[in-house]
Protein backbone atom coordinates (compact mmCIF):
# COMPACT_ATOMS: atom_id res chain seq x y z
CA UNK A 1 0.00 0.00 0.00
CA UNK A 2 1.11 3.57 -0.63
CA UNK A 3 1.28 4.22 3.10
CA UNK A 4 3.04 6.57 5.48
CA UNK A 5 5.51 3.80 6.37
CA UNK A 6 7.04 4.04 2.89
CA UNK A 7 9.38 6.87 3.89
CA UNK A 8 12.40 6.49 1.64
CA UNK A 9 13.24 9.86 0.08
CA UNK A 10 10.84 12.03 2.13
CA UNK A 11 11.99 15.41 3.40
CA UNK A 12 11.08 17.38 6.50
CA UNK A 13 11.82 14.96 9.34
CA UNK A 14 14.85 16.86 10.61
CA UNK A 15 18.20 15.61 11.90
CA UNK A 16 18.95 12.01 12.90
CA UNK A 17 18.13 11.69 16.64
CA UNK A 18 21.46 10.21 17.71
CA UNK A 19 21.73 9.39 21.43
CA UNK A 20 24.90 8.42 23.23
CA UNK A 21 24.79 5.39 25.54
CA UNK A 22 21.17 4.71 24.75
CA UNK A 23 19.44 1.90 26.62
CA UNK A 24 18.04 -1.14 24.77
CA UNK A 25 14.57 -0.16 25.98
CA UNK A 26 13.79 3.42 26.99
CA UNK A 27 11.09 2.36 29.45
CA UNK A 28 10.02 -0.89 31.08
CA UNK A 29 6.85 -1.02 29.00
CA UNK A 30 8.86 -1.06 25.76
CA UNK A 31 10.56 -4.28 26.82
CA UNK A 32 7.17 -5.78 27.78
CA UNK A 33 5.73 -4.88 24.35
CA UNK A 34 8.74 -6.40 22.65
CA UNK A 35 8.46 -9.58 24.72
CA UNK A 36 4.68 -9.88 24.26
CA UNK A 37 5.20 -9.56 20.51
CA UNK A 38 7.76 -12.38 20.58
CA UNK A 39 5.77 -14.65 22.89
CA UNK A 40 2.44 -14.18 21.14
CA UNK A 41 4.09 -14.86 17.78
CA UNK A 42 4.75 -18.42 18.94
CA UNK A 43 1.00 -19.10 18.69
CA UNK A 44 1.53 -18.91 14.92
CA UNK A 45 -1.66 -17.00 14.11
CA UNK A 46 0.03 -14.65 11.67
CA UNK A 47 3.31 -14.38 9.78
CA UNK A 48 5.97 -11.67 9.64
CA UNK A 49 4.46 -10.06 6.53
CA UNK A 50 1.00 -9.87 8.09
CA UNK A 51 2.68 -8.38 11.15
CA UNK A 52 4.36 -5.67 9.10
CA UNK A 53 1.09 -4.99 7.30
CA UNK A 54 -0.54 -4.59 10.72
CA UNK A 55 1.68 -1.57 11.32
CA UNK A 56 1.21 -0.17 7.82
CA UNK A 57 -2.58 -0.05 8.20
CA UNK A 58 -2.46 2.09 11.35
CA UNK A 59 -3.97 5.52 10.74
CA UNK A 60 -1.19 7.66 9.22
CA UNK A 61 -1.58 10.41 11.84
CA UNK A 62 -1.35 7.81 14.62
CA UNK A 63 1.68 6.24 12.94
CA UNK A 64 3.51 9.57 12.92
CA UNK A 65 2.68 10.59 16.46
CA UNK A 66 3.41 7.19 18.05
CA UNK A 67 6.76 5.91 19.18
CA UNK A 68 8.18 2.73 17.69
CA UNK A 69 7.00 0.34 20.39
CA UNK A 70 3.62 2.06 20.60
CA UNK A 71 3.11 1.08 16.98
CA UNK A 72 4.03 -2.50 17.87
CA UNK A 73 1.52 -2.41 20.74
CA UNK A 74 -1.36 -1.15 18.57
CA UNK A 75 -0.51 -3.66 15.86
CA UNK A 76 -0.47 -6.55 18.31
CA UNK A 77 -3.75 -5.53 19.94
CA UNK A 78 -5.42 -5.38 16.52
CA UNK A 79 -3.98 -8.69 15.30
CA UNK A 80 -4.87 -10.53 18.50
CA UNK A 81 -8.50 -9.46 18.14
CA UNK A 82 -8.57 -10.11 14.41
CA UNK A 83 -7.19 -13.63 14.91
CA UNK A 84 -9.45 -14.48 17.87
CA UNK A 85 -6.79 -14.76 20.54
CA UNK A 86 -8.74 -12.15 22.52
CA UNK A 87 -12.01 -10.28 21.97
CA UNK A 88 -12.45 -6.55 21.58
CA UNK A 89 -14.54 -6.58 24.80
CA UNK A 90 -11.68 -8.21 26.68
CA UNK A 91 -9.23 -5.68 25.30
CA UNK A 92 -11.48 -2.76 26.25
CA UNK A 93 -12.30 -4.06 29.74
CA UNK A 94 -8.98 -5.74 30.53
CA UNK A 95 -10.97 -8.70 31.91
CA UNK A 96 -10.85 -12.19 30.48
CA UNK A 97 -14.27 -13.66 29.69
CA UNK A 98 -13.46 -17.35 29.76
CA UNK A 99 -11.52 -19.32 27.21
CA UNK A 100 -8.28 -19.97 29.06
CA UNK A 101 -5.88 -21.36 26.48
CA UNK A 102 -3.98 -23.52 28.92
CA UNK A 103 -0.20 -23.57 28.86
CA UNK A 104 1.47 -20.56 27.31
CA UNK A 105 4.85 -21.10 25.64
CA UNK A 106 7.70 -20.97 28.16
CA UNK A 107 11.02 -19.20 27.65
CA UNK A 108 12.82 -22.32 26.39
CA UNK A 109 10.19 -23.00 23.75
CA UNK A 110 10.33 -19.38 22.58
CA UNK A 111 14.14 -19.26 22.38
CA UNK A 112 14.24 -22.61 20.62
CA UNK A 113 11.89 -21.25 17.95
CA UNK A 114 14.09 -18.18 17.55
CA UNK A 115 17.27 -20.24 17.27
CA UNK A 116 15.82 -22.60 14.72
CA UNK A 117 16.13 -21.19 11.29
CA UNK A 118 13.60 -18.42 10.86
CA UNK A 119 14.68 -18.25 7.27
CA UNK A 120 12.06 -17.26 4.74
CA UNK A 121 13.74 -19.22 2.01
CA UNK A 122 11.66 -21.77 0.13
CA UNK A 123 13.22 -25.03 -0.97
CA UNK A 124 11.84 -24.88 -4.50
CA UNK A 125 13.63 -25.15 -7.80
CA UNK A 126 12.53 -21.97 -9.51
CA UNK A 127 14.55 -20.75 -12.47
CA UNK A 128 15.82 -17.17 -12.24
CA UNK A 129 14.08 -14.65 -14.47
CA UNK A 130 17.17 -12.43 -14.31
CA UNK A 131 20.91 -12.90 -14.07
CA UNK A 132 23.52 -10.56 -12.58
CA UNK A 133 24.28 -7.74 -15.01
CA UNK A 134 20.75 -7.65 -16.48
CA UNK A 135 19.10 -4.25 -16.66
CA UNK A 136 15.57 -4.23 -15.24
CA UNK A 137 12.71 -1.79 -14.88
CA UNK A 138 10.82 -1.85 -11.62
CA UNK A 139 7.10 -2.20 -12.24
CA UNK A 140 4.85 0.78 -11.74
CA UNK A 141 2.41 -1.05 -9.48
CA UNK A 142 0.44 0.19 -6.48
CA UNK A 143 -0.90 -2.78 -4.53
CA UNK A 144 -3.55 -1.75 -1.99
CA UNK A 145 -2.15 -4.18 0.58
CA UNK A 146 1.31 -5.16 1.85
CA UNK A 147 4.22 -4.93 -0.55
CA UNK A 148 7.99 -4.48 -0.22
CA UNK A 149 8.45 -2.36 -3.31
CA UNK A 150 9.09 1.18 -2.10
CA UNK A 151 7.62 4.05 -4.09
CA UNK A 152 11.01 5.59 -4.69
CA UNK A 153 12.13 2.80 -7.06
CA UNK A 154 8.93 2.26 -9.05
CA UNK A 155 9.43 2.77 -12.80
CA UNK A 156 13.18 3.13 -12.23
CA UNK A 157 15.89 1.22 -14.04
CA UNK A 158 18.37 -0.86 -12.10
CA UNK A 159 20.93 -3.60 -12.63
CA UNK A 160 20.76 -7.06 -11.08
CA UNK A 161 23.71 -7.32 -8.70
CA UNK A 162 23.25 -10.78 -7.22
CA UNK A 163 20.69 -13.56 -6.98
CA UNK A 164 19.88 -14.56 -3.40
CA UNK A 165 17.74 -17.60 -4.20
CA UNK A 166 14.07 -18.43 -3.66
CA UNK A 167 12.00 -16.76 -0.92
CA UNK A 168 8.40 -16.39 0.21
CA UNK A 169 6.62 -13.55 -1.63
CA UNK A 170 5.45 -11.05 1.01
CA UNK A 171 2.56 -9.56 -0.96
CA UNK A 172 0.60 -12.82 -0.96
CA UNK A 173 1.94 -14.11 2.37
CA UNK A 174 0.68 -11.03 4.22
CA UNK A 175 -2.85 -11.80 2.99
CA UNK A 176 -2.57 -15.53 3.88
CA UNK A 177 -2.85 -16.26 0.16
CA UNK A 178 0.16 -18.51 -0.15
CA UNK A 179 3.93 -18.29 -0.39
CA UNK A 180 4.17 -17.81 -4.16
CA UNK A 181 7.90 -18.62 -3.97
CA UNK A 182 10.19 -16.66 -6.28
CA UNK A 183 13.69 -15.32 -6.49
CA UNK A 184 15.03 -12.29 -4.67
CA UNK A 185 17.88 -10.23 -6.10
CA UNK A 186 19.92 -7.31 -4.89
CA UNK A 187 19.31 -4.64 -7.50
CA UNK A 188 21.61 -1.66 -7.96
CA UNK A 189 20.28 1.79 -8.80
CA UNK A 190 22.46 4.80 -9.41
CA UNK A 191 21.74 7.75 -7.15
CA UNK A 192 21.14 9.83 -10.28
CA UNK A 193 18.53 7.37 -11.61
CA UNK A 194 16.56 7.74 -8.37
CA UNK A 195 17.19 11.36 -7.43
CA UNK A 196 18.17 13.16 -10.62
CA UNK A 197 21.29 14.77 -12.03
CA UNK A 198 22.19 16.66 -8.84
CA UNK A 199 22.90 13.42 -6.96
CA UNK A 200 26.58 12.32 -6.78
CA UNK A 201 27.24 10.28 -9.90
CA UNK A 202 29.37 7.70 -8.08
CA UNK A 203 26.78 6.76 -5.43
CA UNK A 204 24.51 3.73 -5.55
CA UNK A 205 21.42 2.41 -3.77
CA UNK A 206 20.74 -1.32 -3.53
CA UNK A 207 17.37 -2.90 -2.79
CA UNK A 208 16.29 -6.52 -2.51
CA UNK A 209 13.48 -7.14 -4.99
CA UNK A 210 11.42 -10.16 -6.01
CA UNK A 211 10.83 -11.44 -9.57
CA UNK A 212 7.26 -10.11 -9.55
CA UNK A 213 8.43 -6.54 -8.99
CA UNK A 214 10.50 -6.24 -12.16
CA UNK A 215 10.49 -6.52 -15.95
CA UNK A 216 13.47 -6.77 -18.31
CA UNK A 217 14.44 -3.24 -19.38
CA UNK B 1 9.37 15.68 14.39
CA UNK B 2 10.87 13.59 17.19
CA UNK B 3 9.61 10.24 18.32
CA UNK B 4 8.66 8.74 21.60
CA UNK B 5 9.68 11.09 24.37
CA UNK B 6 6.36 12.63 25.27
CA UNK B 7 6.05 11.63 28.90
CA UNK B 8 2.41 12.54 29.49
CA UNK B 9 1.59 10.15 26.66
CA UNK B 10 3.89 7.53 28.04
CA UNK B 11 2.06 6.89 31.30
CA UNK B 12 -1.16 6.07 29.41
CA UNK B 13 0.81 3.67 27.28
CA UNK B 14 2.34 2.08 30.34
CA UNK B 15 -1.10 1.42 31.83
CA UNK B 16 -2.32 0.03 28.54
CA UNK B 17 0.63 -2.38 28.31
CA UNK B 18 0.15 -3.55 31.89
CA UNK B 19 -3.54 -4.19 31.25
CA UNK B 20 -2.72 -6.14 28.11
CA UNK B 21 -0.06 -8.28 29.80
CA UNK B 22 -2.42 -9.02 32.66
CA UNK B 23 -5.21 -10.03 30.24
CA UNK B 24 -2.90 -12.25 28.18
CA UNK B 25 -1.55 -13.89 31.33
CA UNK B 26 -5.05 -14.55 32.66
CA UNK B 27 -6.00 -16.13 29.35
CA UNK B 28 -2.94 -18.38 29.35
CA UNK B 29 -1.55 -16.77 26.20
CA UNK B 30 1.73 -15.53 27.67
CA UNK B 31 3.88 -16.59 30.61
CA UNK B 32 5.22 -13.52 32.51
CA UNK B 33 8.42 -15.42 33.36
CA UNK B 34 8.99 -15.98 29.66
CA UNK B 35 8.49 -12.26 29.03
CA UNK B 36 11.10 -11.51 31.72
CA UNK B 37 13.52 -13.92 30.03
CA UNK B 38 13.00 -12.34 26.61
CA UNK B 39 13.67 -8.83 27.97
CA UNK B 40 16.77 -10.09 29.79
CA UNK B 41 18.00 -11.84 26.65
CA UNK B 42 17.87 -8.71 24.50
CA UNK B 43 19.07 -6.36 27.24
CA UNK B 44 21.98 -8.50 28.39
CA UNK B 45 22.79 -11.47 26.15
CA UNK B 46 22.82 -10.43 22.51
CA UNK B 47 24.31 -7.27 21.13
CA UNK B 48 26.95 -5.84 18.85
CA UNK B 49 29.65 -7.81 20.68
CA UNK B 50 28.68 -10.79 18.52
CA UNK B 51 29.16 -8.84 15.31
CA UNK B 52 32.44 -7.40 16.62
CA UNK B 53 33.76 -10.94 17.05
CA UNK B 54 32.84 -11.72 13.44
CA UNK B 55 34.69 -8.61 12.26
CA UNK B 56 37.76 -9.28 14.39
CA UNK B 57 37.97 -12.84 13.07
CA UNK B 58 37.77 -11.57 9.49
CA UNK B 59 40.55 -9.06 10.17
CA UNK B 60 42.79 -11.78 11.60
CA UNK B 61 42.05 -14.62 9.23
CA UNK B 62 42.00 -13.99 5.45
CA UNK B 63 40.41 -17.38 4.78
CA UNK B 64 37.55 -16.57 7.14
CA UNK B 65 37.14 -13.15 5.56
CA UNK B 66 36.84 -14.72 2.11
CA UNK B 67 34.26 -17.20 3.43
CA UNK B 68 32.36 -14.38 5.17
CA UNK B 69 32.10 -12.27 2.02
CA UNK B 70 31.14 -15.24 -0.17
CA UNK B 71 28.66 -16.89 2.18
CA UNK B 72 27.83 -14.64 5.12
CA UNK B 73 25.20 -17.03 6.47
CA UNK B 74 27.53 -20.03 6.64
CA UNK B 75 30.49 -18.07 8.01
CA UNK B 76 28.46 -16.32 10.73
CA UNK B 77 26.73 -19.61 11.44
CA UNK B 78 30.12 -21.23 12.05
CA UNK B 79 30.51 -18.83 14.99
CA UNK B 80 26.98 -19.57 16.22
CA UNK B 81 25.31 -16.22 15.54
CA UNK B 82 22.34 -17.05 13.35
CA UNK B 83 18.65 -16.90 14.33
CA UNK B 84 15.52 -14.82 14.12
CA UNK B 85 16.10 -11.67 12.01
CA UNK B 86 19.51 -12.93 10.96
CA UNK B 87 18.92 -16.28 9.31
CA UNK B 88 20.17 -15.13 5.90
CA UNK B 89 23.18 -12.85 6.15
CA UNK B 90 25.08 -10.79 3.61
CA UNK B 91 28.37 -9.11 4.56
CA UNK B 92 29.51 -5.94 2.80
CA UNK B 93 33.16 -4.95 2.83
CA UNK B 94 34.15 -1.33 3.29
CA UNK B 95 37.38 -0.34 1.57
CA UNK B 96 39.34 2.81 0.76
CA UNK B 97 37.13 3.29 -2.29
CA UNK B 98 33.71 1.90 -1.29
CA UNK B 99 31.64 2.79 1.76
CA UNK B 100 28.56 0.64 2.50
CA UNK B 101 25.79 1.70 4.88
CA UNK B 102 22.49 -0.03 5.72
CA UNK B 103 18.90 1.08 6.37
CA UNK B 104 15.34 -0.23 6.31
CA UNK B 105 13.14 2.48 4.79
CA UNK B 106 9.89 0.50 5.14
CA UNK B 107 10.17 -0.69 8.75
CA UNK B 108 13.16 -1.56 10.95
CA UNK B 109 14.91 -4.67 9.57
CA UNK B 110 18.20 -5.23 11.38
CA UNK B 111 20.44 -8.28 12.02
CA UNK B 112 19.49 -9.08 15.64
CA UNK B 113 21.78 -12.10 16.24
CA UNK B 114 24.94 -10.14 15.38
CA UNK B 115 23.99 -6.62 16.46
CA UNK B 116 21.16 -7.01 19.00
CA UNK B 117 18.13 -4.73 18.75
CA UNK B 118 18.53 -1.58 16.67
CA UNK B 119 19.18 1.82 18.24
CA UNK B 120 16.25 4.25 18.18
CA UNK B 121 17.89 6.40 15.51
CA UNK B 122 18.05 3.44 13.10
CA UNK B 123 14.25 3.11 13.41
CA UNK B 124 13.64 6.87 13.33
CA UNK B 125 11.75 8.63 10.56
CA UNK B 126 14.68 10.93 9.60
CA UNK B 127 17.11 8.03 9.11
CA UNK B 128 14.58 5.93 7.16
CA UNK B 129 13.57 8.89 5.00
CA UNK B 130 16.92 10.49 4.32
CA UNK B 131 19.66 7.85 4.06
CA UNK B 132 18.69 6.63 0.58
CA UNK B 133 18.45 10.19 -0.76
CA UNK B 134 21.28 12.08 0.92
CA UNK B 135 23.60 9.52 2.51
CA UNK B 136 26.60 11.83 2.60
CA UNK B 137 24.68 14.46 4.56
CA UNK B 138 23.34 11.85 6.97
CA UNK B 139 26.81 10.37 7.50
CA UNK B 140 28.16 13.81 8.33
CA UNK B 141 25.64 13.98 11.19
CA UNK B 142 27.42 10.90 12.54
CA UNK B 143 30.75 12.70 12.12
CA UNK B 144 31.79 10.85 8.98
CA UNK B 145 32.83 13.01 6.04
CA UNK B 146 33.52 11.01 2.88
CA UNK B 147 35.63 12.28 0.01
CA UNK B 148 34.10 12.52 -3.46
CA UNK B 149 36.28 9.71 -4.80
CA UNK B 150 34.65 7.24 -2.42
CA UNK B 151 31.60 5.42 -3.77
CA UNK B 152 28.74 5.32 -1.28
CA UNK B 153 26.51 2.25 -1.42
CA UNK B 154 23.28 2.38 0.56
CA UNK B 155 21.56 -0.97 1.17
CA UNK B 156 17.81 -0.79 1.84
CA UNK B 157 16.80 -4.11 3.48
CA UNK B 158 13.52 -4.62 1.66
CA UNK B 159 13.58 -8.44 1.83
CA UNK B 160 14.67 -11.03 4.44
CA UNK B 161 18.39 -10.72 3.80
CA UNK B 162 20.11 -9.00 6.71
CA UNK B 163 23.24 -6.94 6.17
CA UNK B 164 26.40 -6.58 8.23
CA UNK B 165 29.10 -4.11 7.21
CA UNK B 166 32.69 -5.29 7.53
CA UNK B 167 34.50 -2.06 8.40
CA UNK B 168 38.10 -1.31 7.43
CA UNK B 169 40.73 -2.37 9.92
CA UNK B 170 42.30 0.83 11.20
CA UNK B 171 45.99 1.60 11.18
CA UNK B 172 48.02 0.94 14.30
CA UNK B 173 46.36 -2.39 15.09
CA UNK B 174 48.96 -4.80 13.69
CA UNK B 175 49.98 -6.11 17.08
CA UNK B 176 46.52 -6.47 18.55
CA UNK B 177 44.96 -9.84 19.38
CA UNK B 178 41.60 -10.92 17.99
CA UNK B 179 39.97 -10.15 21.32
CA UNK B 180 41.55 -6.70 21.48
CA UNK B 181 40.36 -6.02 17.95
CA UNK B 182 36.80 -7.05 18.85
CA UNK B 183 36.92 -4.46 21.65
CA UNK B 184 37.43 -1.56 19.23
CA UNK B 185 34.72 -2.53 16.71
CA UNK B 186 31.65 -0.35 17.25
CA UNK B 187 28.02 -1.09 16.46
CA UNK B 188 27.76 1.91 14.15
CA UNK B 189 30.79 0.78 12.15
CA UNK B 190 28.89 -2.45 11.39
CA UNK B 191 25.81 -0.47 10.29
CA UNK B 192 28.09 1.76 8.24
CA UNK B 193 27.51 5.13 9.89
CA UNK B 194 31.08 5.41 11.17
CA UNK B 195 34.55 3.96 10.71
CA UNK B 196 36.45 2.07 13.35
CA UNK B 197 38.83 4.55 14.92
CA UNK B 198 42.49 3.78 15.29
CA UNK B 199 43.23 3.02 18.95
CA UNK B 200 46.15 5.45 18.84
CA UNK B 201 43.73 8.23 17.99
CA UNK B 202 44.89 8.65 14.39
CA UNK B 203 42.88 7.69 11.34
Amino acid sequence: MDGIHDMGGMDGFGPIPIESDEPIFHATWEGRVYAINTAIGVWGKWNIDAGRYGIEVLDPALYLQSSYYERWLYRNENLMVEHDLITQDELDSGKASGGDRGMPPDAEEIFEKQRKSRSFRVDANIAPKFTPGDTVTVRNIHPKTHTRIPRYVRSKRGVIDRDHGVFIFPDTNAQFQGKKPQRVYSVMFTAQELWGPDAPEQDKIYLDLWDDYMDPA
Amino acid sequence: MSEGHDHSHLSDTELRVRALESLLTEKGLVDPDALDAIVDHYENKVGPRNGAKVVARAWMDPEFKKYLLEDGTAAIGSLGYLGSQGADMVVLENTEKVHNVTVCTLCSCYPWPVLGLPPAWFKSFPYRARLVKEPRVVLQEFGLKLDDDIEVRVWDSTAELRYLVLPERPAGTDNMSEEELADIVTRNSMIGTEKVASPSGGV
